[in-house]
């Protein structure tokens, strides 16, 4: 009882935090960089569901999220259809896609899946690079909008209504995520990513639950494309259909912990600032740089710390429970594991 | 009508036959042994009916419904269920995790699945261990995990695949009381050990596997005094010692 009240108190003081944020830092650096954290933890979050739930890699993230920018943008552009109705096609559009490349590939295990993901990937920014009627490999330009009205989904002066959409889009996946976990489905998730076979044998399907998995991951990536190409107001081929977007979206999940709620948040909050300031202060001196830090990063995670930094804290907690330090954390190895004792 | 019809199954893996020309009726209720030597094709037998091969020729039928060829969840579905000779259990799972993945099955619901897991821990003694990992347990224990999961689907038939391997004695007499008290409750069983002794006190019926041939049908008692069958455990002891020297 004690130590619900006591999350309860964190999680008011976070929310609040977070809901303050551009009211006591005002310098756009820094806001920016904020900006981006939420904005990679959502990704983050949308790769978990299927490479940390389920256990299918992907790199080919970016397929969904410049889905989401190019439909958003084209319809509004062309057409004059506001984002914010873009961006639920955009979700649809990703929703469908994912289904069509998930479908063939989820007969493929392990490695074999990741790379058909890579393939995949690149055959969309080869496509994009190469379709006129879609700026091809130049992108397109987003006309700016003054004003700022929310349902113009542009910001010049007040930059923080950015801030609070992509707040907002976080909020719903961890709702999402953290509704998952106490259903059905994320134990079968789960289930398929220990032994695909053995789920099986339980009488799961699962192909179907692989492809709801990817369809909910998809859907979330691309509404964070709309909300990419509304910030920056410029997307090509090269930046939404880049390798380095899915790779970043892995990495972060990777880096906090995968199949945790918390772990992409983490891995954004470490990973992204990092990336900035290194992007600032090298302005772009050193192109692929980033990607051979990536690839380091991921080795050595998977190598010394599989479960990311969320690992390295459950080790600490069970470390100081086991000499006595703490007696409000129980040793158990999930968060619903003093849930069912009401039960029993 | 039998519970469960196996008609001149056959499984080849290229040119190997692992399983030839099977006939073999189980009748609801009954525990059935299934035995013969390392490589006879028992496994392969289990994954053919339970839907993790496709048989190469020859029909299942479940409860009369031809179930050939239906994929392993749709089998778990229809009521067969199945543990593994090499244990699969959910490692990074706990123990009630892993009960309830299978209790999901019949009980959609969180709070709905999460009792009957606990009442199958509760009848299969791993009820204290419900919140260590899987990956934890000793050998044993996870075999009386793979085997409550298995439970938790609700099957109508069972299949064991070398469930009291590399037990020691008062483990498998508790594993024996186990299958008992199922068998109590009508789940028909199919019993694969390697080792006949295990089964004899345990089965109604046993039949023998070798090299793919299904060479007897009887009782315990027959059984043990049939030549062809002592003439194939024989068989595999020759092997075994020229094998190791
Ligand atoms: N997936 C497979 N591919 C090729 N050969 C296999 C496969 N599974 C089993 N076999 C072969 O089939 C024969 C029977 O094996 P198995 O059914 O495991 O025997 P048992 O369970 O009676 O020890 C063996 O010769 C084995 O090598
Ligand atoms: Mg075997």
């Amino acid at each position: 009882m004690q130590r619900i009240r006591w999350q309860l108190l964190v999680l008011v003081l976070v929310v609040l935090l977070l809901l303050a944020f551009p009211f006591y830092v005002a310098q756009p650096f820094l806001q920016r960089t904020m900006i981006l954290v939420v904005m990679w933890s959502v990704l983050g979050l949308a790769w978990n569901i299927l490479g940390g739930y389920a256990g299918q890699v992907s790199f080919g993230h970016a397929i969904f999220f410049g889905l989401g920018a190019y439909t958003s943008t084209y319809l509004f552009t062309e057409w004059g259809i506001s984002p914010w109705l873009g961006m639920f096609v955009g979700a649809g559009v990703a929703v469908l896609v994912s289904i069509v490349i998930g479908w063939p590939s989820f007969r493929l295990v392990g490695h074999y899946f990741a790379i058909a993901t890579i393939a995949a990937g690149e055959i969309f920014a080869v496509i994009f690079r190469n379709w006129k009627a879609v700026g091809g490999a130049v992108g397109i330009y987003l006309p700016i909008i003054r004003g700022d009205r929310l349902i113009d989904y542009q910001f010049q002066e007040f930059k923080a209504g950015y801030y609070y959409i992509i707040l907002a889009m976080l909020a719903l996946i961890v709702l999402v995520t953290y509704r998952l976990e106490r259903t059905r489905m994320g134990y079968y998730l789960k289930a398929i990513r220990e032994d695909s076979e053995a789920a099986r044998s339980l009488g799961i399907n699962i192909t179907r639950y692989k492809l709801y998995a990817m369809m909910i991951s998809a859907a979330f990536t691309a509404i964070v494309g709309t909300f990419y190409a509304q910030f920056v107001l410029y997307i090509s081929p090269n930046t939404v259909f880049a390798l380095a977007i899915s790779i970043q979206m892995a990495l972060v999940a990777i880096l906090g912990g995968t199949g945790t709620l918390l772990g992409p948040i983490i891995g954004a909050a470490v990973l992204i600032p990092m990336a900035e300031y290194t992007r600032v202060y090298l302005a772009g001196r050193a192109g692929g740089l980033h990607l051979v830090v990536y690839g380091l990063l991921i080795m050595l995670i998977s190598v010394y710390q599989p479960a990311g930094l969320m690992g390295i804290y459950r080790e600490w907690q069970h470390k100081r429970a086991a000499r006595g330090m703490v007696n409000d954390s129980l040793p158990v190895a999930t968060a619903e594991g003093g849930a069912d004792d009401a039960v029993a | 009508m039998p519970l469960l019809e196996i008609e001149g199954l056959t499984k080849q893996f290229g040119g190997l036959t692992a399983n030839h020309n099977i006939h073999l009726q189980v009748e609801e209720g009954e525990i059935l042994g299934l035995i013969g030597p390392n490589g006879a094709g028992k496994t392969t037998l289990f994954n053919c009916i339970t839907g993790f091969y496709p048989p190469t020729r020859g029909r299942v039928r479940f409860q009369g419904r031809d179930i050939t060829g239906w994929p392993p969840e749709r089998v778990c579905q229809a009521g067969i269920a199945r543990t593994f000779q090499i244990v699969r259990v959910l490692r990074e799972m706990t123990v009630l995790e892993n009960v309830m993945v299978g209790a999901f099955l019949r009980y959609p619901r969180v709070e709905e699945a999460r009792r009957h897991a606990l009442q199958i821990l509760e009848f299969s003694g791993l009820i204290d261990r419900r919140h260590e990992l899987a990956r934890n347990l000793t050998i044993a224990n996870k075999k009386r995990l793979e085997l409550a999961r298995a439970l938790a689907t609700k099957p109508r038939l069972l299949f064991l695949d070398e469930a009291m391997a590399g037990l020691n004695p008062s483990e498998i007499n508790d594993a024996v009381a186990m299958v008992r008290k199922l068998s109590e409750q009508g789940i028909t069983m199919i019993l694969v050990e390697h080792v006949m002794k295990v089964i004899m006190p345990l089965a109604e019926r046993v039949v023998v596997l070798d090299s793919g041939e299904l060479i007897a049908d009887d009782t315990p008692e027959n059984i043990a005094t049939n030549p062809r069958v002592i003439e194939a455990y024989l068989g595999e002891k020759y092997r075994a010692t020229r094998a190791i020297h």
